[in-house]
């Protein structure tokens, strides 16, 4: 029996040290969202540089930084958000990989080139952007003005207990400030605390505070939930009379950016991947998979033809600009997080 | 005489330090692993703790008590001075609540079903736990939302319920503290079945016969027999279920609904958005000290009674 | 073996056993099992039923339709992940069960001693910490590892499924352990049996219930562990878990419940199998 412990110990040391990988050249190791990544875009990548490529999923921003920040994880290129990219950035996190330099650059689109989050995109590239509002059954909900977050705070008596907030404290303060016309970001307690109000008082209407927004729509257990464009639309090919909003009030915009890490072990190999990224066939197979908008001109001819004319991705001309939210200071993080606290005491 | 005796002192005592290191050999790989890859992290979380919130995550190197601070004290937002807030008591006391009703009602649930599969004949009980155990390796997630499906308003439950002429109305469980209840349970039953039936199929059933010959009821076979041979087992599940409950996040979000926070959101929340890492170390370590000073008092009165019988 | 652990069950069959499975008997016991059965398993009929949804919900029925078992063959993230979930799973049950055991009978039966609570204590931690703390801290010491001797690969994952298994384990066995009768081992020890033979003769059978009961916690504790795999994975080690997790935003397919579907039939199988030659080897 010990001989057989101490075979065992040995094997699993030498599975420790026999796992030991030699970078080699011709791999590209990408850490995206989950379910994110088309694998055609992958396969095509794989074939034309002859690299092989491992793709891994996290579920949040916050869970990639995480990781990150404490370095070596052996990831090539990650894909942040808007506001992850300015405070990985700021934190030394990302390799300047001069995309602007790169060949395909020319394909992107100018409106994308020079936001907060990288002016001039010397750090990364457009993956996917979308927005964050609400989807609501029209069947259901009398009225005819579905564009204002009233729905949402002040619900009329059909939607009442039927509703869904999504389960994050960024969106749902950030939705209240918005109903108030206060500013987001923002550390004044008076005018948070009008939110706090509103929040509590609506929340008796509110049935749940969940991610998962397809299934509870699609299943019909709220009629209206706060949603992601792309899932909007995934829901709606199930459940055809709901309608994505665009609130009066303004609503989120994000973008998910593609970007290499600066302790990046191919560095070449993601170069490479960014560059390919911005063709624009190559950005439609990342949209057509993801079923959200992409930052490359010309990218529209190959896509999908329902994307072109699908409500939740073409905005109407009269919606508000989306709002791309700046990360916040600390000292309002710690009052969200205290609304946030007291809201689901 | 004397001489004697003294060998005999020796060789006991000879004997005490063989088991002795016998046992500490025993121990090694398990206390060297948690004491390495378990303890470490522990004091990592305990530095933590007493540290200030870097921007974004994180932790700066300042020392602060404000996290310890912040679990009983609220800073009024308004003029800053310190008054006592019960907002983290209260979520701890929901969760702890929930999870003492899911032990009790796993515990209700997995005896008879341990005892049953322990009064099996022997080839037949590894099946029987196998089964228990079974339903586990699907993704707890997916299971979730099995369970889901069933307790529904137009679940299978109440449209049997309003076929069968029972109920008028569908019966709202879904997003309900009974839903989350279930939830639990269904999560780990398995915890406290196997513990159970691991203590009673040790059960001597002579026992038994000889309280019937003394005219026992049956009620009175389980009270003095059974279920004092369970009592290992009952400690055990009970600690593998109540304990795991506390941190359940994903069936209180997906059954409850979402609307409040478990002890286990509200630590996840400040290593993600609200990027407080020194507050969710300490209150993580506020858990733990509860749920350990409970276990030692527990396990030490579990093992003086124990001592009794050896 | 199993002849060793229940002495009282190598009777004869017969008369004699229906009067033991009398003696057995608890009013309202052999219902309760059946409820805790039926309860089990209904969520797992759900499960399997959706595997055959030919609409991409887990919680909207269409038709009938094999659809996702296709699509989950064709598709090499859910095949790898899975892999790789019982790839970890399986190291992770076999050493903590293993170590777990020894602790156990390190920690019972013997004469209170100076550390024992202390000893229980430590096996037991890996229990108290919340998920998400230990995730952090040990992603920050497998990072000083790393750094310090270069070494990386999927045996840091397999370790730290390991460390939080072992309590999952030690549970079952020591409550088995507990009370247990020494005679036994005693008697064989007076016959001067070697203390490894009368472990491996006399003390392994008798623990064998709870080290079964063990192994099987540890192997669906580590399967279904989200939070401290998301942290601590590298790059190629994307588990089960971490691959759903990662389709919540965009909605779960039953491409999962196919695959879920497939490992319960897998197991069912093999279960099938050790039972007819366990009971092959008996007659």
């Amino acid at each position: 029996m010990t001989r057989r412990i101490v075979t065992l110990f040995a094997a699993g040391a030498l599975g420790l040290a026999g796992a030991a990988p030699a970078w080699a050249e011709g791999e590209l190791n990408i850490y995206n969202w989950g379910n994110y990544t088309n694998p055609e875009l992958i396969e095509k990548f794989e074939k034309a540089y002859d690299v092989d490529v491992t793709l891994d999923g996290y579920d949040s921003n916050e869970t990639m930084l995480a990781k990150v920040k404490e370095g070596g994880t052996g990831y090539d290129i990650v894909v942040p958000g808007d506001y992850m990219i300015k405070i990985m950035i700021e934190q030394g996190l990302l390799a300047e990989i001069k995309p602007n330099e790169m060949e395909n650059f020319e394909h992107m689109d100018p409106k994308w080139v020079d936001v907060w989050w990288d002016p001039g995109r010397n750090y990364s590239v457009p993956w996917q952007w979308g927005t964050t509002s609400f989807t609501v059954d029209t069947e259901v909900f009398k009225g005819d003005d579905i564009h204002t977050l009233a729905l949402l705070f002040e619900p009329p008596e059909e939607l009442q207990g039927r509703i869904n907030m999504l389960n994050d404290m960024n969106d749902v303060i950030n939705a209240g400030l918005r109903y108030l016309g206060y500013e987001r970001c923002n550390g004044n307690v008076e005018e948070l605390k009008e939110v706090t109000e509103l929040l509590l008082n609506a929340k008796q209407h509110w049935r749940t505070m969940d991610y998962s927004t397809i299934e509870k729509l699609t299943s019909g257990d709220v009629d209206i939930s706060q949603n992601w464009n792309g899932a909007a639309m995934r829901a709606r090919a199930q459940r055809p009379t709901l309608q994505y909003a665009y609130p009066k009030e303004g609503f989120t915009g994000w973008m998910d950016n593609v970007a290499v890490l600066a302790d990046a072990p191919n560095m070449e190999n993601a170069k490479l991947f960014v560059n390919f990224i911005m063709a624009p066939e190559n950005a439609a197979l990342i949209s057509n998979f993801a079923r959200y908008a992409n930052g490359i001109a010309g990218s529209e001819e190959f896509m999908d033809p329902e994307m072109l004319t699908a409500p939740e991705i073409v905005m109407p001309a009269d919606a508000p600009a989306p709002d791309f939210v700046r990360p916040c200071p600390q000292e309002t993080v710690d009052m969200y997080n205290k609304i946030w606290t007291r809201l689901k005491q | 005489m004397a001489e004697a005796q003294s060998t005999l002192v020796d060789a006991r005592r000879a004997a005490e330090v063989r088991e002795r290191r016998a046992r500490w050999l025993l121990l090694a790989p398990a206390l060297l692993t948690i004491g390495i890859f378990g303890l470490f992290p522990l004091t990592i979380t305990l530095i933590y703790s007493f540290l200030s919130p870097g921007t974004y995550g994180g932790v700066t190197w300042e020392f602060s008590t404000d996290a310890y601070v912040q679990f009983l004290f609220e800073r009024d937002i308004f003029d800053g001075t310190l008054e006592f807030s019960s907002t983290y008591l209260q979520i701890y006391g929901r969760s702890i609540g929930l999870a003492f009703v899911a032990t009790v009602g796993a515990l209700i649930i997995g005896f008879p079903t341990a005892y049953f599969i322990a009064s099996k004949p022997p080839e037949q009980r590894n099946v029987w736990l196998f089964l228990i155990t079974l339903p586990f390796w699907t993704n707890l997630l997916i299971r979730t939302y099995a369970v889901l499906l069933i307790i529904r308003d137009e679940g299978i439950i109440n449209l049997g319920l309003i076929n069968a002429g029972l109920i008028d109305r569908p019966i709202s469980i879904l997003y309900t503290d009974t839903a989350v209840f279930i939830g639990l349970i269904y999560s780990y039953l398995p915890f406290m079945v196997l513990p159970l039936y691991a203590s009673l199929e040790k059960l001597d059933f002579r026992l038994v016969e000889a309280a019937y010959d003394l005219y026992a009821t049956r009620f009175q076979v389980l009270r003095r027999i059974i279920v004092p041979a369970a009592k290992p087992g009952i400690v055990a599940g009970s600690i593998l279920v109540f304990i795991p409950g506390l941190g359940a996040y994903i069936t209180p979000t997906l059954l409850g609904g979402g609307k409040e926070l478990m002890i286990g959101n509200l630590i996840a929340l400040q290593f993600g958005s609200s990027r407080n890492w020194p507050f969710g170390s300490a209150a993580a370590l506020i858990l733990m000290a509860v749920v350990m000073v409970a276990l030692l008092i527990y396990v030490r009165n579990a093992s003086r009674e124990g001592g009794n019988h050896g | 073996m199993a002849d060793a652990a229940a002495p009282a069950a190598a009777a004869p069959a017969g008369r004699r056993a229906r009067l033991r499975t009398d003696l057995r008997h608890q009013p309202g016991f052999t219902p309760m099992a059946w409820v805790c059965i039926v309860f089990l398993y209904a969520p797992i009929a759900v499960l399997i039923a959706f595997s055959f949804n030919d609409n991409r919900s887990v919680v909207r029925w269409t038709e009938f339709s094999f659809r996702w078992y296709v699509e989950a063959f064709g598709n090499e993230g859910i095949r790898n992940a899975t892999v790789i979930s019982f790839q970890v799973a399986t190291v992770a049950t076999l050493f903590s069960t293993i170590f777990a055991t020894m602790a156990a009978l390190a920690t019972t039966r013997t004469r209170p001693y100076r550390g024992q609570t202390l000893a229980y204590a430590i096996v037991n931690q890996p229990l108290m910490v919340p998920e998400i703390v230990t995730a952090v801290a040990t992603l920050a010491l497998f990072t000083i590892i790393k750094k310090a001797t270069g070494i990386t690969g999927i045996g840091y994952l397999m370790l730290a499924h390991t460390v939080f298994c072992i309590p999952f384990a030690y549970m079952p066995i020591r409550a088995r352990l507990e009370d247990m009768n020494l005679t036994l081992e005693q008697a064989a020890a007076d016959l001067y049996a070697p203390p490894f033979q009368v472990f491996r003769r006399v003390t392994l059978p008798l623990l064998m219930p709870g080290i079964f009961a063990g192994v099987m916690l540890a192997f669906v504790v580590s399967l279904d562990d989200v939070i401290i795999t998301l942290l601590v994975a590298g790059p190629g080690e994307t588990t089960l878990p971490i691959y759903i997790l990662g389709q919540i935003r965009r909605g779960i397919t039953p491409e999962i419940n196919a695959v879920s579907t497939l490992l319960l039939g897998l197991s069912l199988i093999f279960v099938t199998l050790f039972f007819l030659i366990g009971k092959q080897r008996k007659t």
